[in-house]
Order: structure tokens, then sequence, then C-alpha cells
């Protein structure tokens, strides 16, 4: 275990090193808005996106649910936090609220996992579908738990040491370790006997379970790890936010997860953040191009033409483009 | 079993209630009421969801853009009923217009990743972004409300006595008549699909390809053109929902989501490509919809969500599904 680390991280090509100290000094140029509203929440957008990579990437399962484990994470932390709804909000610390938060958000995934595996292919892409739109308007008719259309505003942030992790810095510092951590999880798991399991389910699951593997057992644990990367970002964005409401969950937030995470690329963990980033820069400055009020239209246009043209995503179009700049490639591996 | 259920159901139906049973579960015109509501509702949702799964059965694509038909073809019938006035038209044109739609999205997206079911998937939720967005900008975030033909108004007195007064006098129940049209409509859509499917070439054609694609074309059928029409039938079948719906509740912005979970649950139910399945899953849900928001109105859609869960622990592939 410890070996496989060290040997992740000596593993770690320059180039990574090089972003994540461009990364950590992004917030001292840029202002506050950058800072937040384009670099953390990106980071929060691409971990939802992750959680979907791990599942659709490497083992060939597209959950559109995960927005809702993220969700529901952000719901634990307003019921059992603080709120100003004068509605449940247990006003329990930090300490315990975020674990609680991210255990329900986990729980929920391998829930769903238990469910969508008996399935697979369209099949489990229309099942979580139907889970979510459920949660969704359960949420938003249930007034004991949930607080029904209004949800919950006024959620107060955590002070660590007395630092308010809402404020810009703090905030963005600890996006980029909850997106650094997890990446790093990711390609540490991605090469672990369970990732390698995972790839095969997805290959050739009747090979798998021929091999004795459980390969139910296999998905769903790769729900709950999902989960636990999808309810971390929840917390996230309910530290950003201060409030949760159906809207957070909504079908169409579901779907842009999804859009997020193809057009990102899906063959590799970074994939769904570059999407997140691409996603946030055109929802914040496609005003400038466009009607702000055809978002929606850019946004479906471009999803529509990098399914059309790169079924790779972003990632698969920079392939593309380094492959062409230098054609001949001396091979640094035997074939044989 | 059946039989005793069946006949408890008329019991329920057509007698007269004790007072017992009404202190147990309510006035009897509040059951009536909802059953008939979750009837027509049932009905409703077969309209939508045996397109669905028609276009499924064939060809497995899976057409998330299936709401957003059956909403334009709201909308498309609104606009044309409204400006010429007569319904029926509107009805007609809602279902010839979106047939040409489906067909033209078989030819231009389908048939370029056919057998890639992922990207089908994908391809068709952006449709349904783009739809949906273009939509609002077309018709804004109004509800729009149909009024059916004279002919079709106003509520008529049912068969069924609600409650014999002190007096003697016999209370009938009353209910919408367009409501009963609409279960009339899924009943002819219905036989009429089960006629064409079963007792026609074409459809003899279709059912062959739903069993072995290849096989069909071998035979010398022209297995596109069978392709489109089905495309064609499956998305006029959802523009013509979009108009009996939208009469029958309203037509709004988000309506395309609620017609596509409904499709999706109906058909994960029931059965993906089975019509008769479709009309089970259509009936079950339909009646847990409205019998959930009558009796606990919070935790109707969980009813739904729990049949879909009971029904994928038991018989994965749905209840007619093979």
């Amino acid at each position: 275990m410890i070996a496989g680390v060290v040997k992740t991280i000596s593993g770690v090509r320059p180039a990574w090193w090089v972003a994540l100290v461009l990364l950590i000094l992004f917030p001292f140029p840029a202002n506050d808005f950058f800072t937040v509203q384009i670099g953390a929440y990106s980071m929060i957008l691409g971990l939802i996106g992750l959680s979907l990579m791990i599942l659709a990437g490497y083992g060939g399962m597209v959950s559109l649910a995960q927005l809702t484990a993220a969700g529901l994470a952000a719901y634990v932390v307003a019921i059992f936090g603080v709120n100003s709804n004068d509605v449940l909000g247990f006003g329990w610390s930090w300490w315990i609220v975020a674990p609680l938060a991210i255990a329900v958000g986990t729980l929920f995934s391998a829930l769903v996992g238990l469910i969508a595996v008996r399935t697979s292919g369209i099949y489990m892409i229309m099942i979580t579908l139907a889970i979510a739109v459920s949660v969704f308007f359960f949420a938003r008719q249930n007034y004991e738990v949930f607080n029904g259309f209004t949800g919950y505003a006024g959620i107060t942030a955590p002070h660590i040491a007395g630092v308010d992790m809402r404020a810009p810095l703090p905030f963005y510092y600890l996006s980029l370790i909850g997106a650094v951590f997890f990446l790093a999880v990711t390609a540490f798991v991605e090469g672990s006997p369970f990732g390698l399991a995972l790839q095969a389910t997805r290959d050739n699951p009747r090979r798998v379970a021929a091999l004795g593997y459980s390969v139910t057992a296999i998905r769903v644990f790769a729900f709950a790890l999902a989960g636990v990367v999808a309810a971390t970002a929840g917390v996230l964005l309910v530290i950003l936010n201060g409030r949760v409401s159906p809207g957070t969950i909504g079908v169409d937030v579901a779907i842009d997860i999804l859009v997020i995470a193809v057009v990102g690329g899906l063959r590799h963990p970074v994939g769904p953040f570059l999407g997140a980033l691409a996603f946030v820069l055109l929802e914040n400055f496609a005003i400038d191009l466009i009607d702000r009020e055809r978002f929606n239209t850019v946004i479906g246009a471009a999803f529509l033409l990098v399914i059309f043209f790169s079924p790779d995503g972003l990632l698969g179009l920079w392939q593309k483009l380094s492959d062409r700049i230098k054609p001949i490639q001396t091979p640094t591996k035997s074939e044989h | 079993m059946a039989l005793v259920a069946a006949a408890i159901l008329l019991w329920l139906v057509f007698a007269v209630w004790p007072d017992w049973l009404i202190d147990a579960i309510g006035r009897k015109k509040t059951f009536v009421t909802t059953l008939f509501n979750g009837l027509t509702l049932a009905g409703l949702y077969f309209l939508v969801a045996s397109g669905f799964t028609l276009i499924f059965g064939l060809m497995r694509n899976v057409n998330l853009a299936h709401g957003s038909l059956y909403l334009l073809g709201g909308y498309i019938g609104y606009e044309v009923s409204t400006r010429s006035g007569s319904w029926i038209l509107g009805v007609v044109v809602a279902f010839v217009a979106l047939a040409v739609i489906g067909a033209v999205l078989q030819v231009v997206v389908f048939r370029r990743m056919q057998g890639d079911d992922l990207r089908q998937t994908l391809v068709t939720i952006g449709i349904s972004i783009i739809a949906a967005d273009l939509m609002l900008a077309a018709w804004g975030g109004t509800t729009y409300q149909f009024t059916p033909p004279d002919a079709l108004f106003g509520a008529v007195e049912l068969p069924i006595i609600s409650v014999v007064k002190a007096s003697g006098a016999m209370v009938m129940i009353k209910y919408p008549f367009y409501r009963l049209f609409v279960l009339g409509i899924a009943i002819v859509v219905g036989v009429g699909l089960w006629i064409l499917l079963n007792r026609t070439r074409i459809g003899m054609m279709i059912r062959a390809g739903v069993d072995d694609r290849e096989m069909l074309a071998a035979t010398g059928v022209n297995v596109d053109l069978v392709f489109v029409l089905v495309f064609a039938i499956g998305a006029g079948l959802a523009g013509l929902a979009g108009v009996i719906g939208g009469t029958a509740l309203s037509i709004a912005p988000g309506e395309d989501v609620r017609y596509l979970l409904a499709s999706l649950v109906v058909v994960i139910v029931g059965g993906m490509g089975s019509i008769s399945g479709a009309a089970i899953g259509a009936l079950l849900i339909g009646l847990a919809e409205q019998f959930g928001l009558a009796y606990f109105p919070t935790y109707g859609v969980v009813l739904t969500f729990l049949i879909m869960i009971v029904v994928l622990a038991v018989r994965p592939q749905g209840i007619m599904g093979k």
C-alpha cells in the first residue's frame, strides 16, 4: 500500500508538478471573482464530474445520480449544521457534520449502485436518471426534512483555526486540496488491484466473474468510491453557496455534470476538471458573445459538437493535436 | 386471485359504501375520482411511452429527447388550434409535424451512429437541452391551456352511485368528459398499435426486426425504411400526446422532463420494447401517482419509485420484457 503510494507519487510527470505550482499561485494575480467563481467553482464541478468519470471511465457505468449524492451531502450539512430557515438545523459542529454528510452521500451512491448494477449500458443511464429525478421531486415536495421548494439558506461556513473557510483564499485552497487529493486517489486506485478489476469488469464482466471475482461487489464499491468524491464536492458546494435547494439537484444540473465529464474526456481523471473549467468559463463569459438567455443552446451545441467530432472530449482533441504536431514518435516500449 | 381482486374492485366502484368503509378510507367520491384520474393519466402515459418503447424495441435507440417531442407537439398543437379554431386540426398537425421531425432525426442523427448506444443517448440529451432552450425562447415560461372542442367539454354523470341521501335520492358521481375521452384515445391507439403490429405486413416486418434485424434485411426488406417509419410513428405519438395531455392538464417548460421521466419509468417497469408492457407499466404508474397524490400527498413520487425498485429487484428486464 505505502509502496504503491510512493510509486504513484514518484511516477508523477514534471508537467503535473508545474501545473500544481501554477494552481497554488493562481489566486495571487487573480481577483476574488476569478479565484472563487472560476477557480474554486470549476474544481467543485470537476470533482462531481470526476465522480462520474470514475464510474464511466473505469467501470463503463454512466450514472446521472452523482450530483444527487453531492446534493444530499449538502442537505445533510444544512440539516445538521446551522441554517437560517428555522427548520431543523441541529447546529452540530463541523467536525461531525462534514464526515456525516460525506458518509450519507457515499451511502446513497452505493445504494444507487446496488439498484443500478442489476442493469447496464443505456438501462443504467435511464435508471439513474429516474432516481435523480425522483429525489428531486421528493425534495421539492417534502417539507419535514428537505424544507420543500425553498430548501435551506444561511448555512454557516466552518471556521478552522479562526479562519473563515468561505473567504476567497481559504476556500480556494480548500477546494484545491480536495481536487488534488481525489485526483491522486483516483490515479492510485487506477493501478490498484481494485482499479484493475473494475476496468476488467468494464471490458469483459463474464471473464471477471469466471475468475472468481464478484462483479456486483466491484461495481457497487466503485459507486461507493464515486460517492465519496461527489459528497465531498457537495460539502464544498454548500460552504461556497451557503444554501441548498431542490434546484441544486435538478435534472438540468445533473445533465450539466454529464456534459462536463463527456466534454472534458472520460479517459483520464483530469478530463472532468478541464470540462468544468470550459463550462464555467462559457457560463460566465458567453454573455459577451451571445444573449445570456440562450446559454443552454450554446452548451448543448458545444456538447453535440464534441460528441460528433471528438468522442474522447477535449483530452482526445489535445491528443489528436499533439499527434499531428509530432507524427513520428520514437517508440518507448517494445510491443512484444 | 386476480378474479377476487377484480371482484373487490368492481364492488368498490359500484356498491354503495357502508359506513365502516368510509370511516376507514374516506369518501367513495374521492376513491372513484382518484381511480378515474389514475386511469386517465395512465392513458396519457401510455400514449407517450408507447412511442418510446416502440423505437427502443426495434432500433435499440434510447431517445432521451422524447419528452421534448411531447412538449413541442403540445406547443404546435396549441398554435394551430388557437389560430385555426379547430382543436382536431391541432391534433392532426402536431402528429404529422412530429412524425416528420422524428423521421428527420432518424435519418440525420441515429443512422449515423447505429449500434453505438452511449453516443446516441448523449446526442439525444444534447438535442433535448437545445430543444428545451429554443422552446423557452419561442414560447416563454408561461403555462398554456387548451380548450377542448365543445362536444368534449363539461362533465358527465357516471352510472356510479356516490351516496344515497337520507331522503332516498341517489347522488351520482360526475366526471369531466374530456378525461374519459383521453382514456378512450389511449385505448384506440393501443388497439391500433396492436393491429398494426400483429395483423399487418408492416407489423410483421417490425416484429421480425425486433427479433433479428440482420435476417430481416437479408430477406430483402428495406430495413432503413422500416426504421424511419417506426421512428415517425413513435415521434408522432409523442406529439399527439402533447396536444391530448396539454388539453387535459397544461403545457409549460419542464413538462418535457416530466414526461420523459414518466416514459422511462413506465418502460422500465413494463419492459423495454413491449407495447403491452407499456400499457401495464402506464396503468401501474398512473394509478400509483394519483392514489399517492390523493391519499399520501408528499410520498406519491416515492410510491412510483418503489414500484420501479421492486420490479428491478424481481424482474430486471421489466414485467413484459424479454
